[in-house]
């Protein structure tokens, strides 16, 4: 079953600069009770976006028409805690193809990249760099290239190579699945299986 | 050279190795749950697969299961239609399902060790962060997101990588009042909440060794908290004696089978890991959480930090911390009025846990302002709990016994804390809003949390327990 195929980006970018935001602020648990895959990014992350009353909080970034784009730029070690992937889903779903931070947690970076979603790793240098070029001018435009694993900033020229796994990388290009993969090695399993 | 523990198992377990992708990891066990699971089976659906073993998957019913009254229909609309979605799915694919009313429910990270279903040496899953906990019999467990328990579902197996391996090890004594919760707070206080990130590790030493089955699943059960992707401590007796007898466990020849490949579970002498680190266990006092990540704790008789102390980038999520949890920095937590105590949640809501907790509050009395919960972790915990009489204890105390489930520590269910509340909690997450909407989270010991409870303010619990005729 083939996935979302990543096409490369070329966008504002939405800064968020607090470190170690956790699943629980990009969508917390009380919103989990849905059971499909569609429309958790209304509630992407609900508390810092709407008071209890549902008014949204003017100061918060997402709530500023200054700011759009298909890029969310957040601080240090984005996507610890709870292992819910329901915050990949709803940052999807919200309109998001890349998040840029210096950090990711292990457990949310597979999950965006099983979703489509693309973690863009850069040095904290990097990060404060795009920080700075959103600051000045709101519009500016950041660009990722997943083919050549780059991320370019428009304003002031500067780029930066990231990682990726090459069969992630190939996933994404190609909307290849994991599960696709791991039947085709089912005479492995069921060897495996036997020998136990 | 010699291997680590966690390669022997990982290596037991890879179906296929090939450069430039994961390797395919085959899971023994994979527990599933009813709130990331349901987008999971829908995916089967689409494909046409079954389950691939479903022998080799279990259910529960727990996140959003309400503490009192399981016995009615659950009344929030929501949750209700979640748990029943998982009772049709599991009749539909065929999966055991401990749900409500079963004997055997509870919280997945509970329920399988103490069925025996953990042992050592298998790999588990669940899509759930704190299936690191399994990790404490010696075995590789860690959390999925959903598409992986498609994954799981669909082939027993898992695409991953390899992470590094690091070694935490803990030499000496425990002090009074200071137990398992407590040096998992201070690892995590001193590495961050970030320092474990790609790593899977292995808890040693003889502090660790010290520990019951209990205790050394409360420090692998926060391994999450670090961003490691797991933790897990050799098996030994303590070990093999809590596994032997219980439900699932294997029995008669294939225990012996079993024990005898058990015993070859350890990190060889000259195996190499990535980052090695080594804790006193002298230095550990009763800890508290005073921010909003498990990484910002201190000892109990110590002092929020300054914000000039913290690294200039990260003041701004610093002071939005404190902020939320109105707090001042510099201040000491002691004292700290509280307005309610969740004893529950994966970490500590085991039967020595409830035992500890019943044995400091008999004879004392909660303040009367707190509202003090104890949430068991499973129908099996409730029911030894009320075998042994600890339900009268806590009653007398003023304390809450309720049925079992994740209750306060998550706050799918009506366990909520109120708003701008102060909640002393056993759990393992500080989050903003982790409680309920803008609660606010300490995170301690059960021991801790009892005590706060009886005072109504953050207390350092070696006070009543070198003086208990005092009080
Ligand atoms: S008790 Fe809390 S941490 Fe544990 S599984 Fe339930 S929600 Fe997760």
């Amino acid at each position: 079953m083939a996935t979302k195929i990543f096409k490369n980006i070329q966008s504002p970018a939405v800064p968020l600069p607090v470190e170690n935001i956790d699943t629980d602020q990009i969508i917390p648990a009380r919103f989990l009770k849905a059971t499909t895959r569609d429309g958790f990014g209304s509630n992407l992350f609900r508390d810092w976006r709407y008071e209890s009353d549902g008014q949204p909080k003017a100061d918060f970034v997402l709530n500023q028409p200054l700011y759009s784009g298909k890029i969310l730029v957040a601080g240090k070690n984005f996507g610890c805690g709870s292992s819910r992937e329901h915050a990949a889903w709803a940052l999807a779903d919200y309109g998001f193809d890349v998040v840029v931070s210096s950090f990711f947690a292990d457990i949310f970076k597979g999950n965006a990249l099983n979703n489509g979603l693309l973690p863009v790793q850069v040095s904290d240098g990097f990060l404060e760099s795009i920080f700075a070029a959103i600051e000045k001018d709101a519009h500016t435009l950041v660009e990722v290239d997943l083919e050549k694993q780059t991320i370019f900033l428009h304003h002031s020229g500067k780029e930066e190579t990231f990682e990726i796994n090459p069969y992630k990388k190939a996933c994404l290009i190609n909307g290849y699945d994991d599960i696709d993969y791991i039947l085709s090695n089912k005479e492995l399993i069921e060897e495996f299986e036997s020998n136990q | 050279m010699g291997k680590t523990l966690f390669d022997k198992i990982w290596d037991a377990h890879v179906v296929s190795s090939k450069d430039g992708f994961p390797d395919i990891l085959y899971i023994d066990t994979h527990f599933i749950h009813e709130v990331t699971s349901p987008q999971a089976f829908d995916g089967l659906r689409k494909r046409g697969l079954p389950v691939f073993r479903p022998r080799q998957t279990v259910a529960t019913a727990d996140h959003n299961v309400p503490t009192v009254d399981q016995h009615l229909p659950i009344k929030e609309e929501l949750s209700r239609f979640q748990v029943d979605t998982l009772t049709r799915n599991c009749n539909e694919f065929g999966v055991e399902l401990y749900g409500l009313g079963h004997p055997f429910q509870g919280i997945v990270h509970v329920i399988g060790p103490e069925l025996g279903i953990t042992v050592p040496g298998n790999t588990y899953v669940c899509g759930d962060s704190h299936t690191s906990t399994h990790g404490a019999f010696g075995a590789i467990a860690f959390g999925i997101g959903t598409s992986q328990v498609e994954q799981v579902m669909a082939t027993q197996c898992l695409l991953q990588s390899r992470p590094k391996r690091m070694k935490i090890e803990v030499n000496g004594k425990l002090t009074t009042g200071v137990g398992a919760k407590d040096i998992i707070l201070y690892i995590i206080s001193k590495i961050s909440a970030a320092g474990g990130t790609g790593y899977f590790v292995e808890y040693a030493g003889e502090t660790i060794r010290s520990l019951s089955m209990e205790g050394r699943m409360t420090i692998c059960n926060m391994s999450i908290e670090m961003g490691a992707r797991g933790g897990m401590i050799a098996p030994d007796d303590t070990t093999f004696n809590y596994v032997k007898d219980r439900e699932f466990a294997p029995k008669g020849e294939e225990w012996d089978k079993a024990l005898a490949y058990w015993k070859t579970l350890y990190s060889d002498i000259d195996a190499q890991f990535d980052k090695v680190l080594y804790f006193a266990a002298e230095d550990i006092e009763p800890m508290i959480t005073y921010g909003t990540n498990p990484g910002m704790g201190i000892g109990i008789t110590g002092h929020i930090p300054e914000t000039g102390a913290v690294e200039v980038h990260e003041q701004p999520s610093y002071k939005k911390a404190l902020n939320y949890m109105g707090l001042e920095d510099g201040q000491t937590l002691l004292d700290k009025p509280i307005d309610y105590v969740f004893i529950g949640s994966c970490t500590n809501s085991r039967i020595e846990d409830l035992r500890q907790v019943a044995e400091f509050v008999k004879g004392r009395t909660k303040a009367a302002h707190v509202t003090a919960w104890i949430v068991p972790g499973s129908k099996q915990v409730e029911q030894q709990a009320i075998r042994e009489g600890l339900d009268k204890v806590f009653e007398a105390s003023g304390f809450h016994l309720r049925e079992p489930g994740c209750s306060a520590c998550l706050g799918m269910n009506e366990d909520k804390i109120p708003a701008g509340k102060y909640c002393v909690s056993t759990s393992n997450r500080n989050f903003e809003g982790r409680q309920g909407p803008n609660a606010r989270t300490f995170l301690a010991s059960p021991l801790t949390a009892a005590a706060a409870a009886i005072t109504g303010r953050i207390t350092d619990v070696r006070e009543l327990l070198e003086e208990p005729e005092l009080i």
